[in-house]
């Protein structure tokens, strides 16, 4: 099911504000694409343009094609909210709904675009994602307490279930470890490189290290200047990014010489 | 006002070295600018002993022959100026700062529940006497018109009435109007100015929506004196559409975006997301402030003056014929409290007084109750 997309000549706008420019790539199928850089370089602000979240802040827009399966999500035809039912998020602060369960945070997704199902479908829909996400265990005996009762770390994880219930073919992340301890990082981790095998899958770090762990292919965004739009100054598999980097700014970037 | 260990301050805990630290703020704290005089600590009974003397001082200057009122002023002067002394010499200048101010603002606390308890207890006593079962289940036909000796049931009536129709329009309009407002018109000119028009709305006096109703269904009836429940419903809403407003749009505002987006991550459509995430996540606070706006315009007379009439019998066509409700009740018996039956109509006035006051009383508890109940949880 997973879904490589290709971006093509993207500029992204905040009303008359250029944040982004000129972002070209190709994101492969199940697999890990980690986006590094500097802070304000506009990761989360491509990111969110992948599945037409960016358009949710007034004035907010995109320039240029993002193809999903040989459909642009841009294209006049295309409703964001089918988008984004087929491109998951996970955000950088866990945010389950605090009126509703565990149970009824996980199977939302479902419940709030009113899929009927019966019991029974629903109940293993919420034990597999709850598997998936390596929270089962944890809270299996006490699905009906709030998901805000959890801790920060199973909250993210409970997030991460609550995306992968409606099964999209792509799971976006942003920044989903930079509140956790290294324990439950680590258990996010491990979740990530298990997701691989289903979900074309793209995180924002700015761990190095975890970029270097969890990912196959790395983009590295920077600015030119302050005040300058953000660019992709560099997309290559993450062996070589690491290793032996096309760009001398990357370089500079990783080995922690620069921003 | 017995503890003031609570309200003192920053405590001084000693950390493992023996060094004392500021608790707050963790910091290590030697003595300050401020702190001069000794390190020690009033007894906790301290504001008491002192309170005890004032007292004493003040029953003194009344039994040499003061008024009881400089009696009692000096009494109060004393507590406020040897509490924070005595504070001074045994702790230091923050401390006796910190108690001089407490001992300030429990007193404006003071003076500001006088107003309210002797009007609570004025009400209580006088209308007490007056309730009966009777009271409350008979109406004011026959006889019992001209003596008083019947009940308020019609009022009773006449105020769930109205207040119910009051909020049946309101509601939706200020609910629907907030949820606009935060949701889709943000920043927009439209909701500048609609902003700007709920306050305008906010300042319209009573009398004002009164007389808007009155005239609006001279119109719409063609009648010379229109008298109908729907008047007063109508002059009420009114009222209470800008303060429902205003309490929706803040809770609202309350609820974290990272609460829509992540509905909207999902593949939620906008309005499924107001209707099940931001409108459920704010219901508690919601609910408040709309039994709130409610109890608010339950006890308003002047707008309903002109339009509801005055009636004696339980009307339930809200469509139709003059109704009462509590406050017009109220306000159109005080011209019978003299006469023949002075008395009894007295008694009813207080009663009925009493009775609102209970009504929006418990419309405050149960606006109250309400909140913690939709609250969301976390265990
Ligand atoms: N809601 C917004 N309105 C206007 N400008 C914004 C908004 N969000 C971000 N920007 C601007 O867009 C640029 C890119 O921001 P973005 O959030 O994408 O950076 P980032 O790379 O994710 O940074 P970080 O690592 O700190 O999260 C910044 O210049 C930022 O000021
Ligand atoms: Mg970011």
């Amino acid at each position: 099911m997973a879904k490589s997309i290709d971006v093509s000549d993207v500029n992204i706008y905040y009303g008359d504000f250029l944040a982004v420019e000129g972002v070209n790539m190709t994101i492969r199928a199940k697999s890990v694409t980690a986006f590094i850089g500097p802070s304000g370089c506009g990761k989360s602000t491509v990111l969110r343009s992948l599945n037409r979240m960016h358009e949710v802040i007034p004035g907010a827009r995109v320039e240029g094609k993002i193809v999903v399966d040989g459909q642009d999500l841009y294209a006049p035809e295309v409703d964001p909210v089918a988008v984004r039912r087929q491109v998951g998020m996970v955000f950088q602060r866990p945010n389950p709904f605090p009126t509703m369960s565990i149970y009824e945070n996980v199977i939302s997704g479902l419940r709030l675009n009113s899929k009927r199902m019966n019991k029974s479908t629903a109940d293993g829909v919420v034990e597999k994602s709850l598997r998936g996400a390596n929270l089962w265990n944890e809270v299996k005996d006490r699905l009906n307490k709030p998901g805000a009762g959890l801790s920060g770390g199973q909250q993210q994880r409970l997030c991460i279930a609550r995306a992968i219930a409606v099964q999209p073919d792509v799971l976006l992340m942003d920044e989903p470890c930079s509140a956790l301890d290294p324990i439950s990082t680590s258990a996010i981790e491990d979740l990530i490189h298990e997701l691989k095998s289903d979900y074309t899958i793209v995180i924002v770090t700015h761990n190095m290290q975890q970029a270097a762990r969890v990912s196959d292919e790395t983009g590295f965004f920077n600015l030119k200047a302050t005040g300058e739009p953000g660019r992709l100054v560099e997309f290559n598999p993450t062996k070589k990014m690491f290793s032996n980097p096309d760009e001398s700014a990357t370089e500079a970037y990783i080995s922690g010489r620069f921003g | 006002m017995s503890d003031h260990d609570d309200l003192s301050g920053p405590d001084l805990a000693t950390s493992s070295s023996g060094v004392p630290v500021d608790v707050l703020d963790g910091d290590i704290v030697g003595p300050r600018p401020g702190d001069t005089g000794g390190q020690g600590r009033l007894p906790r009974m301290a504001a008491a002993l002192i309170g005890v003397g004032a007292v004493a001082v003040a029953g003194l200057l009344w039994l040499l022959g003061l008024g009881l009122l400089p009696a009692v002023l000096l009494g109060y002067v004393a507590f406020l100026v040897a509490f924070p002394v005595w504070s001074l010499a045994v702790e230091n200048r923050r401390k006796a700062t910190d108690r001089l101010v407490t001992v300030l603002v429990w007193t404006a606390f003071a003076l500001a529940m006088i107003p309210l308890g002797s009007l609570i207890w004025t009400v209580v006593r006088r209308g007490a006497p007056a309730i009966s079962v009777g009271f409350l289940t008979d109406d004011l036909s026959g006889r019992a018109l001209i003596e008083g000796t019947g009940g308020i049931a019609m009022a009773l009536a006449g105020t769930v009435l109205v207040t119910v129709i009051a909020a049946i329009i309101a509601i939706p309009i200020g609910v629907l109007t907030a949820v606009w407002l935060v949701e889709y018109g943000k920043g927009s000119r439209l909701a500048t100015v609609i902003t700007f028009l709920v306050d305008v709305m906010t300042g319209i006096p009573s009398i004002v929506a009164g007389l808007f109703a009155f005239a609006f269904f001279q119109v719409v009836l063609g009648a010379p004196l229109p008298r109908l429940a729907v008047g007063g419903g109508v002059a009420l809403a009114l009222l209470m559409i800008p303060t429902v407003v205003r309490a929706v749009e803040e809770m609202l505002k309350l609820v974290p975006d990272d609460l829509r987006e992540a509905s909207y991550a999902l593949g939620v459509p906008k309005w499924r997301t107001i209707v099940k995430v931001v409108l459920p996540t704010a219901v508690a606070g919601i609910v408040t402030g709309v039994t709130l706006a409610i109890a608010r315009v339950a006890g308003e007379t002047a707008p309903l003056l002109l339009i509801v009439g005055t009636a004696y019998t339980t009307n339930w066509n809200p469509f139709d014929g003059a109704v009462s409700t509590l406050p017009t009740f109220i306000y159109g018996s005080l011209n019978r409290t003299g006469g023949q039956y002075g008395a009894a109509w007295t008694d009813a006035v207080w009663g009925a007084a009493l009775v609102l006051i209970v009504i929006v009383m418990a419309l405050n508890v149960v606006a109250r109750v309400i909140g913690s109940v939709f609250a969301p949880k976390t265990k």
